[in-house]
């Protein structure tokens, strides 16, 4: 177990190192340059070269990447080009809220498309189960600015229930979490819906019939508890999921999440923000895939760990 | 002989002028909220340069010179007085005294200089520092051969002296920049790189609270040199809100003020909705949308072609596909630049003259050219109306629709691209002065690699009396220096370098809670709006 841990652990630096070099090839081939980006309109091509040599810009690829990569094994993330702040800071910022929202869609989405899974299971084939999985297939689908703007106007502008945008009470995290989780929503209650015909067709289920107990305890207490754990096991891999969503719902709500950040920092060509945010979320995916590796085996005792 | 400025009274006399909802006589007090889609960039007055902080920056901090609210007038702000030399080469500023920094300490003439060479030291990366270039001793100082800028000279602690290496007419504009802000040393010291996130001015307003991705908290300074400024105790800018959420904010009253406008999809919407009609100010903006032609690449070297292209297409109609949010244009100033020459009358639309003006240069078969155009929307809609309009008189367009910084990249390369559009790159004046439309984008000094004359039209006589213009420093010559300008602007559209396409409008959009004059709403200098002078209607 242990020595699974380490190994995992080894791959996910391998792998942020990965992530960063490859972060920092497309940004250095990107025609955007950031010392003009920062210098404005109108200055002269001697700022320009000034800024460009102060940012270390003019010095070759290889070594810029080695000073980054160097800085980065200190724990030093860089200043933001822009902001001239600690990138640390400002990403650290920015967690916070990002990772409440994530954990709340993470609630919004189980609650959502595990009932609709289940009760779907239940009638195979009904037209319940066919309207909840069209439901689901919009779900999925809809684009989430879309989506976003749509219930602002809905139950913000028309409704008045919650506040347009923002951040800091319960009332402003209900629209953003609800809009993300919808989207999760969508292939939990197919995931949840085929692991709970999987496990109504065992044989244990029918042995529990047979032996009269009532269908309502069946379907809580054997089927479901053995039909949801594969499908939590799978919260890991929903981050990578809404890391990426999250870029578009924090920045239709206001949420002042890492998301939010990326997209600000990419039109400003702000390299150092970039590849701290791209990082913070390979470190986020890792995390959230490892987890759901090391949480599998015990879900389902035929997995084991090699 | 000098001119000694009656500041005191000039000023009080200009801000009755300035401010005409005095009238309703506002009382002082309230607070607003304001939206922005992005997170404020940084207020260190010598690094922002962007339309979001810009006005902020302004009312954090103060200059030796100002402009009247709502307009484009200069008027002395932190500086009591000013003399100018009969030879236009020397700058004496007189401070006002007891002036203080939101930190106490009283601003003296040292904070100046050091203000200054702050903003022009490599180190600080100031993206203004190449304004300040007309000031003696400027090029050793960034070069490191000198410890300081011997053109800025501390005479006494009230005393700022300037010496010029060349007269500079718009040396008092430049004085008004947001790069020329004045800073306590021991703050910035205090706060290092950090200082765009703990500003510390004599502004208007001070920072009471930066949340990141957040909001901002501005409060009203109260030991404020001018009297009964701000009219507002507090603004609370809520940012990382999208323009099409913050217009449901506004609409709901959660906000009373979109910072970055009026989303182009919901714009006629809003536009023809009277339930908005007094929500909405127009104004004029310091900006002109073209299209370049490359002189040094053919067939456009050819004058005929130019003034062909530039009869070939309908303004009109482009202006219509933009929703009206702009007018036509025929010279390169916008209207509401001073020196913009309203006689004028330019190229009209004409097709047919344009098609006898290609046959006259040999080329009525028609060529093939391509217009680069950045690919946003509605730039790429006008280069395809633009394609449609050449076609008419036989020119092929073929359109290079581009990220900006590849189209900016094509633009400052000698003969690479022929046409650019310049829609969502257009040259926006930092400050309300002809002379700011000219050099960079029209004259031989930004005709070079990297630049952003992208016509690379260069007319030595033109740039020579440019250069006269702007030596004309002395302010009883004002009303003359602007005639040149005039004149200058005018023979440009001779040799045709350009199509001049329209003039943006702006449109802010505000709460029924704010009131204040509409130009203070459409401010030309405090873009987008002027946070000093709005105050709540209805107390």
């Amino acid at each position: 177990m242990i020595r699974h841990l380490a190994g995992r652990l080894g791959q996910a630096a391998l792998l942020l190192v990965g992530v960063s070099f490859i972060t920092f090839i497309l940004l250095y081939i990107l025609p955007a340059d950031p010392a003009r980006q920062l210098a404005g309109r109108s200055a002269t091509p001697e700022t320009v070269e000034t800024i460009r040599q102060q940012l270390g810009l003019d010095r070759p690829f290889h070594e810029q990447y080695l000073r980054y990569l160097g800085n980065l094994v200190q724990g030093d993330l860089g200043r933001s080009y822009t902001q001239k702040t600690e990138v640390a800071e400002v990403v650290a910022a920015r967690l916070p809220p990002t990772l409440l929202l994530m954990a709340a869609a993470i609630v919004v989405e189980l609650m959502i498309g595990l009932t609709i899974g289940v009760l779907a299971a239940l009638r195979p084939g009904s037209r319940f189960d066919q309207g909840a999985m069209i439901v689901s297939f919009i779900g999925v689908s809809t684009p989430q600015f879309v989506g976003g703007i749509l219930m602002l106007y809905v139950f913000s502008v028309q409704l008045d229930w919650f506040p347009v945008g923002g951040y800091g009470t319960f009332r402003h995290l209900v629209l953003p979490a609800v809009t993300l989780g919808v989207l999760g929503a969508g292939w939990y209650s197919r995931m949840m819906r085929s692991s709970m015909l999987d496990v109504l067709a065992r044989d244990f289920i029918r042995t529990a019939r047979a032996k009269g107990i009532p269908e309502t305890r069946v379907v809580v207490v054997h089927a479901l508890r053995n039909a949801v754990l594969p499908v939590i096991a799978m919260i890991g891999i929903d981050v990578g999921l809404f890391m990426s969503g999250a870029v578009i719902v924090e920045s239709v709500f206001g949420w002042p999440g890492i998301g939010q950040l990326a997209w600000q920092a990419i039109q400003q060509v702000d390299i150092p923000i970039i590849m701290g945010v791209t990082l913070v979320a390979a470190v986020a995916i890792v995390l959230g895939n490892l987890i759901a590796d090391l949480v599998a085996p015990f879900v389902d005792p035929r997995i084991r760990l090699r | 002989m000098k001119r000694r400025l009656l500041i005191p009274v000039l000023s009080a006399l200009a801000l009755a002028m300035a401010t005409p909802a005095m009238a309703e006589s506002p009382k002082q007090g309230g607070s607003i909220v304001v939206t922005y889609k992005d997170d404020i960039v940084t207020l260190d007055p010598a690094i922002g340069y962007d339309w979001v902080n810009w006005s902020m920056i302004k009312s954090l901090f103060s200059r030796l010179m100002d402009y009247k609210p709502g307009t484009a007038e200069l008027m002395p702000s932190l500086a009591e007085s000013y003399d100018i030399s009969k030879d236009g080469l020397t700058y004496t500023f007189k401070l006002r005294k007891g002036v203080k920094f939101h930190n106490g300490r009283e601003v003296v003439a040292q904070d100046v200089k050091y203000s200054l060479e702050r903003a022009l030291d490599p180190k600080t990366e100031s993206p203004g520092a190449g304004f300040f270039d007309s000031i003696a001793g400027v090029d050793p100082f960034k070069k490191g051969k000198s410890k300081d800028v011997k053109g800025i000279a501390v005479v006494d602690p009230s005393t700022v002296k300037f010496t010029l290496s060349r007269p500079d007419a718009t040396f008092l504009h430049v004085m008004a920049l947001n790069f020329a802000s004045v800073v306590p040393k021991e703050a910035v010291q205090a706060a290092g790189k950090d200082f765009g996130k703990k500003p510390v001015g004599s502004g208007a307003f001070m920072l009471s609270e930066w949340k990141l991705g957040q909001q901002l908290v501005f409060k009203r300074n109260p030991d404020y040199f001018q009297s009964g400024v701000p009219l507002l105790d507090q603004i609370t800018f809520q940012v990382g809100l999208e323009p099409m959420t913050a217009i449901l904010k506004l609409e709901k009253g959660e906000a009373d003020f979109a910072g970055d406008g009026i989303p182009p999809a919901k714009f006629l919407q809003i536009r023809n909705d009277p339930k908005f009609k007094d929500s909405i100010v127009e104004g004029g903006q310091l900006q002109t949308g073209y299209v370049t032609m490359n002189v040094q690449m053919k067939p456009f070297d050819k004058l005929e072609v130019r003034q062909a292209v530039n009869m070939a297409i309908d303004k009109q109609r482009i202006v219509k596909i933009i929703n009206n949010r702009a007018v036509p244009a025929n010279q390169p100033l916008p209207p509401s630049m001073p020196g913009y020459d309203k006689t004028f009358e330019g190229y009209p639309y004409d097709p047919a003259k344009a098609k006898e003006l290609l046959k006259q240069a040999g080329l009525e078969k028609g060529f093939k050219t391509v217009l680069y155009v950045y690919n946003v929307d509605p730039n790429p809609r006008i280069a395809q109306a633009i394609q449609e309009d050449l076609k008419k008189i036989g020119i092929e367009v073929q359109i290079k629709s581009l990220a900006q910084a590849n189209v900016i990249a094509a633009g400052g390369k000698a003969k690479t691209a022929p046409m650019i559009w310049s829609g969502g790159m257009a040259w926006i004046a930092d400050f309300p002065d002809p002379s700011n439309f000219y050099g960079p984008i029209l004259g031989c000094a930004g005709a070079v690699p990297g630049g952003w004359n992208w016509s690379w039209y260069c007319n030595k006589e033109l740039d020579a009396r440019a250069a006269k213009a702007d030596a004309m420093s002395d302010p009883s010559k004002a009303a003359e220096r602007m005639e040149a300008w005039r004149g200058i602007f005018t023979d440009i559209m001779k040799d045709a370098p350009w199509v001049p396409i329209f003039n943006e409008q702006r449109f802010t959009m505000r709460s029924k809670r704010v009131g204040g004059a509409d130009a203070l709403y459409v401010d030309p200098v405090r873009i987008p709006i002027n946070y000093d002078h709005i105050h709540l209607s209805g107390n």
